[in-house]
C-alpha cells in the first residue's frame, strides 16, 4: 500500500492535527487523551526513558526473559512448508514463548516498569484474553495486583482464558458497554485509569494508545527482531521478506524493528475477515481511513462521520478497528507494506502448518502464514521469507473444531 | 479583529461566552444535552426547554461511539442518540435554523475524531457559520490543540481548555491563552451522578480561578440542585450533565418538560444559595465567589 490519504485528512498536513514533534511517527501518533491522563503519560515516558538507560532494569528485564519467558525463542527452518511454497521459509517461534504467545516479552516489560514506578495495581485490557493471561502472568511473577477489563462477549467466547486469568490471581472484569468486545474494554480500561490514575499502572497490549506506549510496546518487543535478525545470518543469510501478522501491530513491529535498515520487504498481514468487499474485516490498513482512536491518531475502520465500526476476524487477536500509529506510518512511507487474508485463507494455512510441520499455530500467526500460502510457486528464486510465528493454536483449537464440526459432531471427525 | 464568521453585527462566539459570565452576581448555569436525544428534530424543542429552564449557556455533545471520558450515562445517551439516526449533517441543518433565534450561547462538546471525520477546518466552519460559539474537546489536551486552536481563533469560537485536579502548575499557566473559560473537572475520573461531591471540588475551584484569570465553570459529577449550589458559591459556573441526561432518558416522551424542570430547579437552588442570597455567607469556612 502507498501514501493513500483517507477522505478528510491530508497526511502530509493532517487538518487542525500536525505533529507535534514529540511521540509521532510522521503525522501519526500522539496523545489524544483527557486531560487527567496528561501527568501520567509525562511520568510514564520519564521513567520509561529512564529505565531504559539503567543498566539494573535491563539485567532483571534480560534476566526474566532468558529464565522465565524462555528467550531467546528458536527459529525453525520449515523444510516442508518450504517445499509446498517454493521457497525456503522459516519461523520465528513466539509460540515456544511461556504462556505461548509473543504477548509476555510485554508484560514482563510494563510490570517491571510498573514496579519500578511504586504502582501496585496494574490494570489492562483484553480481547481473545492473550494479553490478560499475559499481564495475570506478569504480575503473578512480580507480586502485582491485576485487574483485566474484557468484553462480555469476548468472556463468552474465551471461558478458559478467562479462567486461566483467575488462576493466576487475576480479576477480570466483565465489559457489558457498547459493542462488549476489546474496542470497549480498552475504553473501560482507560476509563478506569483516568479514575485511579495516582496509583494504578495502565498495561496496553499492543503498540497502539497515546505516546509512549506504541514505542515502548514496540521496544519491549523488538528482542524478536534482534534475535532473529541473528540467527538468520548463522542459518545461511538474512531474510528477502519478514512476514507477521497486525492486529494492533505490537508482533509484527517487534520483528520489524531490526530490519527496518536493511534491504528486506517487510509485510504487515491483516485479518480481511469475509472479505474486503464485505464490512465485515479487521484490515485498517488496508480499508480504513485516518483517525483517532484510543489516543493516537491511526488508520481506523469508521463511517463518515467518524463513529467507530465494528471490527471482524476468526481471530480475537486481530478483531480491532484499529492499528498501531507506527504502522500506518510505515504504510505511508511504503517501507512496509499491508495486505489481508480471509477468514477462510487463514483456517486453510492453520491445517496446512499443522499438517506440514507438526506446528498448531494461532490462527493470528496463521494469517501470516496463509499470505505466503497464497505465494505457492510464485515465489522468485532465492526468497528466504521469515515469518514471525506470534504464538501457538491450542486456545483456537476448539473454536476451528466446532466451526468445521457438523452440528453437534464436535470431535467426531473421521479420523477419530 | 473582524468577525470572520462574517454576519457583522454578530458579536463573535468567544464575546457571547464571556458575556455570560460578566458582572454575575450568582454562578452561571450550563446544562450539558447529548444533541439528537431524543432524536434530532427534537433538538431545537429541548434547547428552547434549557432556556426555559433558565440556563445561561448550553453545552451540546455530539455523540461519539468511543467516548471514554464518559460514564455510563453518557455513553448510553450517545448510543441511543447514534440508534435514533443521529449525523453531523443533520446537526448542522438544525443549528443553523435554530441558532440565529436562539437566546444562548450553545459551547460544543465533542471528541476529537467525529472532528475530523469531515477535516477539523470544515468542522469549525461549519460551526461557526450555524452560531456556535465555542468548542470543548474533551480527549484533546492542550497540549496537542495548537492547530485547532488556530482555527478557532480565525473564526472567533472559544476553544475551552480543561484542568483536573492532578493539572500541575504548569498547565494552568499555559491554558491561561484559552478563550471564553476554563472547564474544571472537579474529579480526577469520567462524567457520571455521583453521590457526593469530591471532597476537594471547593479548594480545586479556587485555586483553579486563582491560576487561570478566566472565569470557571466546573464540571463532571455535579448533579443535584444542592451540589450545584455548593460548587456555584466558589465557581463562576455549573455544568450539569449526566444528571439531566438520564432523566431525560428516563422519560423520553416528556423530554422537553423533564429538562426544563430540572434545569429550573438547579437555577431556583443557584440563585438562592449566591453570595446575596438567603443562605449565602454561612460562615461555613468556604470561599465565597468572586464576581469576574
Ligand atoms: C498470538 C497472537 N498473535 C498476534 C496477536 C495480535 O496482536 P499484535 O498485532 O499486537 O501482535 C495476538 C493478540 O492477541 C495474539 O494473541
Amino acid at each position: 500500500m502507498g501514501a493513500r490519504p483517507g477522505p478528510a485528512i491530508d497526511l502530509k498536513h493532517p487538518e487542525g492535527l500536525r505533529p507535534s514533534g514529540r511521540g509521532r511517527f510522521g503525522p501519526f501518533g500522539g496523545q489524544f487523551v483527557p486531560e487527567t491522563l496528561m501527568p501520567a503519560l509525562e511520568a510514564l515516558d520519564q521513567a520509561y526513558r529512564a529505565a531504559r538507560r539503567d543498566p539494573v532494569f535491563r539485567r532483571e528485564l534480560g534476566e526474566i526473559l532468558g529464565r522465565y519467558v524462555g528467550r531467546p525463542t528458536p527459529i525453525t527452518a520449515a523444510e516442508r512448508l518450504s517445499e509446498a511454497v517454493g521457497a525456503a521459509v522459516y519461523l520465528k517461534r513466539e509460540d515456544l514463548c511461556h504462556t505461548g504467545a509473543h504477548k509476555i516479552n510485554n508484560t514482563v516489560g510494563q510490570l517491571l516498569l510498573a514496579r519500578r514506578m511504586g504502582k501496585e495495581r496494574v490494570i489492562a485490557e483484553t480481547g481473545a484474553g492473550q494479553h490478560g493471561v499475559a499481564t495475570a502472568t506478569a504480575a503473578a511473577l512480580l507480586g502485582l495486583r491485576a485487574e483485566i477489563y474484557m468484553g462480555a462477549e469476548d468472556v463468552d467466547r474465551q471461558a478458559l482464558n478467562v479462567y486461566r486469568m483467575r488462576l493466576l490471581g487475576a480479576e477480570v472484569h466483565t465489559v457489558t458497554s457498547g459493542s462488549r468486545t476489546l474496542k470497549d474494554a480498552t475504553n473501560e480500561a482507560i476509563r478506569d485509569w483516568v479514575t485511579h490514575v495516582r496509583h494504578t499502572y495502565y498495561a496496553i497490549g499492543s503498540v497502539v494508545g497515546p505516546h509512549p506506549y506504541p514505542a515502548m510496546v514496540r521496544d519491549f518487543q523488538a528482542v524478536i527482531g534482534r534475535e532473529a535478525r541473528r540467527q538468520m545470518l548463522a542459518l545461511g543469510g538474512p531474510p528477502t521478506h519478514v512476514v507477521a501478522c497486525v492486529g494492533g501491530g505490537s508482533n509484527a513491529m517487534g520483528i520489524f524493528h531490526a530490519f527496518r535498515r536493511d534491504p528486506v520487504a517487510l509485510v504487515g498481514v491483516e485479518a480481511a475477515g469475509e472479505g474486503l468487499h464485505t464490512a465485515r474485516h479487521a484490515a485498517s490498513l488496508s480499508a480504513g481511513t485516518p483517525g483517532v482512536l484510543h489516543g493516537a491518531l491511526s488508520y481506523l475502520l469508521q463511517d463518515a462521520d467518524g463513529q467507530i465500526r465494528l471490527a471482524h476476524s476468526v481471530s480475537a487477536g486481530l478483531d480491532y478497528p484499529g492499528v498501531g500509529p507506527e504502522h500506518a506510518h510505515l504504510a505511508a512511507t511504503g517501507r512496509a507494506r499491508y495486505e489481508a487474508v480471509t477468514d477462510d485463507a487463514a483456517l486453510a494455512a492453520f491445517h496446512e502448518l499443522s499438517r506440514l510441520e507438526g506446528i498448531i499455530p494461532a490462527l493470528e500467526s496463521a494469517h501470516a502464514v496463509a499470505w505466503v500460502w497464497s505465494r505457492r510457486g510464485q515465489w522468485p528464486k532465492g526468497a528466504r521469507i521469515l515469518i514471525n510465528l506470534s504464538g501457538r493454536g491450542d486456545k483456537d483449537v476448539d473454536q476451528v473444531a466446532r466451526r468445521e464440526a457438523p452440528a453437534g459432531a464436535v470431535g467426531g471427525g473421521t479420523d477419530a | 479583529m473582524p468577525n470572520a464568521g462574517g454576519d457583522w453585527g454578530r458579536p463573535t462566539g468567544v464575546r457571547r461566552v464571556e458575556a455570560v459570565f460578566r458582572g454575575r452576581q450568582r454562578a452561571a448555569l450550563m446544562p450539558y444535552l447529548t444533541a439528537g436525544l431524543p432524536d434530532l428534530a427534537s433538538l431545537p424543542r429541548m434547547l428552547a426547554a434549557l432556556a426555559a429552564g433558565g440556563a445561561d449557556a448550553v453545552e451540546l455533545g455530539v455523540p461519539f461511539s468511543d467516548p471514554l471520558a464518559d460514564g455510563p450515562a453518557l455513553q448510553a445517551a450517545a448510543t441511543a442518540a447514534l440508534t435514533a439516526g443521529f449525523t453531523l449533517d443533520g446537526l448542522w441543518a438544525v443549528l443553523e435554523r435554530t441558532l440565529a433565534q436562539y437566546p444562548l450561547p450553545v459551547v460544543l462538546l465533542t471528541y476529537v475524531n467525529p472532528m475530523l471525520a469531515h477535516g477539523a477546518a470544515r468542522f469549525v466552519d461549519r460551526a461557526a457559520a450555524c452560531g456556535v460559539a465555542g468548542l470543548i474537546v474533551p480527549d484533546l489536551p492542550w497540549a496537542e490543540s495548537g492547530p485547532l486552536r488556530r482555527l478557532t481563533r480565525d473564526r472567533g469560537l472559544a476553544l475551552v481548555p480543561m484542568a483536573t485536579p492532578n493539572s500541575p502548575p504548569g498547565h494552568l499557566q499555559r491554558i491561561r491563552s484559552g478563550a471564553g473559560f476554563v472547564y474544571g473537572v472537579s474529579v480526577t475520573g469520567v462524567t457520571g451522578v455521583r453521590d457526593q461531591l469530591a471532597p476537594d471540588v471547593l479548594a480545586f475551584a479556587s485555586r483553579l480561578k486563582d491560576a487561570v484569570r478566566l472565569p470557571v465553570a466546573m464540571g463532571f459529577g455535579i448533579s443535584t440542585p444542592e451540589q450545584a449550589a455548593r460548587v456555584g458559591r466558589v465557581a463562576d459556573g455549573v455544568i450539569v450533565g449526566s444528571a439531566l441526561v438520564t432523566a431525560v432518558m428516563q422519560d423520553p416522551a416528556h423530554a422537553a418538560e423533564v429538562a426544563t424542570a430540572r434545569v429550573r430547579a438547579l437555577r431556583a437552588a443557584l440563585d438562592a444559595d449566591g453570595p446575596d442570597g438567603p443562605d449565602g455567607g454561612d460562615g461555613d469556612g468556604e470561599e465565597g465567589r468572586r464576581p469576574t
